[in-house]
């Protein structure tokens, strides 16, 4: 008779290994595996706790499963008609109770959980509030405490907790930054949704929509930017200071007209796309054109730009900017507004 | 001729498996572009716009119109034989729900050639599938479609409880029933009650659609979060439609090659019940993140975990039940006992997606893509394969090559593995399902690459059957009644293939395993509960058919009944209705000859059934 715990013994290191290996895998900046904040954690700490219940589930079966496969094939010459059994209730309600056991184990601490990540920090005074609104196929994030609007890059202070209300103008997307949250739903009926996560850590995360949301839905990412407290107050105090304009009269008068009856920038213009203030020192240019300026990598804001501004569709397809061309700007304007909008940092 | 006109459950049965096939054949297709175009990041393949009507019109197709259908296909097949009956309660609506199906998915799939797919996702949600964001005619395609092939499954439904309850051989109770006849049984009841609320649904989005109504539409004091609940407790219970007759394959299959009886019998019945009432409890887990408040999460998850529980009765009595028999891995088998593992990886992910605050991450990501085709492909699929690889002596009368058989299985197996193991990582590193393609140096490539080369080697997995099916025609029909000497149930005492009649004496069941239990006894034959008589049978009929056909145009009279065509002619015809009206016409004109003019069928006469000697 082989003692109980041996194959307790057996499959503990496994599941050692198997965390191990767990926690190794993917971008510490878009993995859920690799959690940054305290949200994302306790929803780590579950699927570590269901992963270890279901694999020890798994490897039982595989076991009996391996064994009576090998154990009971039909040898040559072998005539005999087998004992024809009904069934066996003890082992019956045994495998009836033990499930149950272990529903029970996971059930306990999801419950906690859920109500955990439900508390809401609409009215914390403390917390920065954040209101994300999506587009089919770009975010706009709002900061009412400080009267400021930007799209695509979000920048948060890290050790404080972020409030978020969710709404979309079109269609439902969903706002996940693995590494540091579940995602959660943008609905068109009204309800808000809230939810609240943080950081401690500086640090550029990757943000997803989640939701399936029409031709571009897998190119609809975000950036959420931790920075420092003092880092996130001389950001705000930077998109409102005044934004230079474009020196020549012509192309900014162009410039207003054509672009900025949809975008934005500074104290001027509208609110169908993005806001484009500080555009330069963003992490991407239309969420998935990595900028070289930014902290992954990739080409000159300015070739970015003129990448999107010469052919939007090609980028995003089926988002709704029309392509300046389309607009009657001539290819040596839209080189100078790209220009422009590339120096167009934030000090 | 004879297929349009034929009611008798056999060759509806195989009518069913070919346009399964057909439609299966074109799902994977689907689902093959869609592993190539991701095969390496921002792959230019496909159009964005054309990704989202392939993964669109796979899933509808694979759920809708390709598993269904072979499942329909077994149950048609088998149910009359296995409860010892001549044919289902109602031939002629067995027909009629066959043709429904069928032009329902030729509609579904004509939108490829009328100026484009449904695009919204098989889902469909609302406001995206509204025609503020879907422009083409793609969903309307959808809607109208679904709704006449998800006719025919509430049609087939209703037959199949019917023909269940009334039409049992003498001594055949509830409790001596075979577990695939059982699974047939709670399947249709659970269509009986899932059903009616997708086509609900489907007529709430036709009207928003085509006669600009505002169910779903916020600026009409619609809901559009109203659509998911309708979809999911509609769409839940609809898996469970389709997993439970693997369950009863894999009981049916299991003990015959372990000539062992089913271990636990009335555990799994019981077990099979359960999974059904839980089954319609749990729809609010797939909208965890709609942001439905703690409450109702708490409350679902936990509902949706305690599924588990008979499901895990039902793993364990399948494995006991090969306990102390003597297996034999014929390529029928195969299947079934690969089965067993691979569903139960596919029932682990799900409880783990049962617990809500870990379904914050997990949901609509690559991981539920990897749960439920390990569900839907590693159970239902393993189990349709088990099946068919099973019954195909007994449909046909010929037998499937083992080898070619025990290849599909492997290539089928290993490439399946390969395609949606990995899945599951993808998801937790962090990327999202429904996505056209992705950006490079996320972690995703090479898992990706590997997943696509999985999915070929499915591919071939299924060419592989489809030239056995094939070549297997080439042989003389008649194999012996028996052919897997093991049977237990009633179809293995009469010919293969079983003639028109089925059974020339309505046999007397004894026990469970009815016919195992005679041979037990040492007789040949099942006792026959009557004498030899003449045996009435329905009369052919294309009315059926031209029904179908009459809704059909209907359907696309009402989908362009909005539309300004080129043509001043076709607009017209269609603005006013007519084509609509037309159609509608030929469908209840039908039906007002079938009323009319009674029917009663013919007899097979004593002295024929002499002639044939069997
Ligand atoms: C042990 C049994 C099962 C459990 C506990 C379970 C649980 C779940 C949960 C919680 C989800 C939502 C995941 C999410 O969207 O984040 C889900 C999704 C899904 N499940 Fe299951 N499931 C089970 C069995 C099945 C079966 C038998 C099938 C099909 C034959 C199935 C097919 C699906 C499908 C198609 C989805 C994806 C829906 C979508 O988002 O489009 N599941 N399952
Ligand atoms: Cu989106």
């Amino acid at each position: 008779m082989m003692k109980w715990w041996q194959p307790v013994k057996r499959i503990l290191p496994m599941l050692a290994v198997f965390s191990l290996l767990l926690a190794g895998c993917g971008r510490e900046d878009l993995s859920v595996l690799r959690p940054q904040g305290p949200v994302a954690q306790g929803q780590y700490d579950l699927m570590k706790l269901s992963i270890s219940i279901m694999v020890v589930v798994l490897l039982v079966v595989f076991v009996i499963a391996g064994y009576v496969m090998i154990k009971f094939r039909r040898r040559p010459g072998q005539t005999e008609i087998p004992e024809q059994v009904e069934g066996n209730f003890k082992l019956e309600i045994i495998w009836t109770v033990i499930p149950l056991i272990l529903v029970l184990v996971l059930a306990v601490p999801t419950v906690r959980e859920v109500f955990a990540f439900a508390n809401d920090h609409s009215d914390d005074k403390n917390a920065v509030h954040v209101k994300v609104t999506s587009h089919q196929y770009w975010w706009e994030f709002d900061y009412p405490q400080y009267d400021i609007k930007t799209a695509q890059d979000l920048i948060i202070p890290t050790n404080k907790d972020i409030a978020f209300e969710l709404k979309t103008v079109d269609v439902i997307h969903s706002f996940w930054v693995p590494s540091l949250s579940g995602k959660m739903d943008t609905n068109p009926d009204g309800t808000l949704n809230k939810f609240s996560f943080s950081t401690a850590k500086e640090g550029v995360y990757l943000g997803k929509c989640a939701e399936f949301c029409g031709t571009s839905h897998g190119l609809m990412e975000f950036k959420v930017k931790a920075v420092s407290e003092d880092a996130f107050d001389a950001w705000v105090a930077s998109m409102k200071a005044p934004v230079e304009p474009i020196a020549d009269q012509a192309l900014a008068l162009t410039f207003k007209n054509q672009c900025l009856s949809c975008h934005a920038i500074g104290d001027q213009g509208g609110s169908a796309g993005p806001n484009l203030t500080g555009i330069g020192s963003r992490e991407t240019v239309a969420s998935i054109l990595l900028n070289a300026e930014g902290s992954q990598g990739g080409d000159p804001v300015v070739d970015n730009l003129k990448e999107w501004l010469h052919d939007p569709q090609s980028v995003k397809p089926g988002n709704k900017m029309p392509a300046p061309k389309d607009l009657g700007l001539t290819d040596e304007e839209i080189d100078g507004i790209a220009e422009y909008l590339a120096n167009s940092t934030l000090k | 001729m004879d297929w349009l006109t034929t009611v008798d459950h056999k060759k509806i049965a195989v009518l069913y498996l070919l346009g399964g096939t057909l439609f299966f054949g074109i799902g994977g297709i689907e689902a093959i572009i869609i592993r190539l175009q991701l095969i390496k990041p921002m792959n230019d393949l496909v159009s964005a716009q054309t990704f989202n009507e392939l993964i669109t019109m796979h899933g509808t197709t694979m759920i809708f119109l390709g598993v269904m259908p072979i499942i329909f296909a077994l149950m048609n097949a088998l149910i009359p034989l296995q409860i010892g009956a001549r044919d289902v309660a109602f031939p002629f609506l067995n027909s009629l729900g066959f043709w429904t199906f069928l032009f329902g998915g030729l509609l579904l799939n004509l939108s490829w050639f009328m100026g484009g797919a449904p695009d919204a996702g098989w889902t469909a949600y609302t406001p995206l599938s509204g025609t503020k964001f879907s422009t083409t005619h793609g969903v309307d395609f959808y809607t109208v479609g679904l709704q006449l092939a998800g006719l025919g499954t509430l049609i087939g439904g209703i037959n199949f409880l019917a023909t269940i309850i009334t039409m049992r051989a003498p001594g055949m109770s509830f409790m001596r029933m075979p577990m695939f006849t059982w699974t047939t049984f709670i399947t249709s009841a659970m269509i009986l009650f899932a059903f009616p609320a997708i086509t609900v649904g489907l007529v709430l989005l036709t009207f928003d659609r085509i006669l600009g109504a505002n169910f779903f539409d916020v600026a009409g004091g619609g809901n559009p979060i109203l659509w998911q609940h309708i979809f999911w407790i509609f769409g839940h219970p609809e898996v469970y439609v389709l997993i439970l007759p693997a369950f009863g394959i894999i009981s049916e299959v299991i003990p015959t090659f372990a000539r062992k009886r089913l271990f636990g019998y009335s555990s799994m019945v019981f077990a099979t019940i359960l999974i059904a009432f839980l089954g319609f409890m749990v729809w609010a887990h797939h909208m965890f993140t709609t942001g439905l408040g703690p409450v109702a999460n708490a409350l679902f998850s936990i509902s949706t975990m305690l599924i588990a529980v008979p499901t895990g009765i039902k793993i364990f009595n399948w494995m006991f039940t090969m306990w102390g028999g003597q297996v034999r891995f014929t390529s029928a088998n195969l299947f079934a006992v690969g089965f067993i593992p691979t569903f139960t990886m596919g029932g682990i992910t799900g409880v783990m997606l049962a617990s809500a605050p870990a379904d914050f991450q997990f949901h609509d990501t690559y991981f539920v893509v990897a749960h439920f085709h390990y569900v839907i492909v590693g159970g239902l699929v393993f189990g349709l394969f088990a099946g068919l690889h099973f019954w195909w002596p007994k449909m046909f009368g010929r037998m499937l090559n083992e080898t070619i058989g025990k290849w599909t299985f492997w290539t089928f197996a290993i490439g399946f593995h390969m395609t949606f193991f990995v899945q599951h990582f993808l998801g937790l590193l962090g990327m999202q399902r429904r996505v056209f393609t992705y950006l490079p140096n996320q972690g995703f490539d090479t898992m990706n690459l590997v997943s696509t080369l999985g999915a070929i080697l499915m591919g071939i997995g299924v060419m592989l059957f489809l030239f056995n099916a094939f070549h297997s025609f080439t042989k003389p029909k008649g194999v012996a009644n028996d052919p897997w000497e093991d049977g237990r149930t009633l179809e293995w005492s009469i010919p293969s293939p079983p003639p028109e009649y089925n059974f020339k004496q309505i046999p007397l069941v004894r026990g469970l395993d009815a016919f195992w239990k005679e041979k037990m006894a040492g007789h040949q034959e099942m006792t026959p509960a009557e004498p030899v008589g003449s045996i009435h049978m329905p009369s052919p009929t294309i009315l059926p058919f031209v029904m179908s056909v009459g809704i059909f145009i209907a359907g696309l009279g009402l989908m362009f009944s909005g539309e300004q065509f080129s043509n001043s002619f076709m607009s017209f015809i269609f603005n006013n209705w007519i084509v609509c009206g037309l159609g509608l016409l030929i469908t209840f004109g039908s039906m007002v000859l079938r009323s009319l003019f009674d029917d009663h069928g013919w007899h097979i006469e004593l002295e024929e059934l002499e002639e044939e000697g069997v």
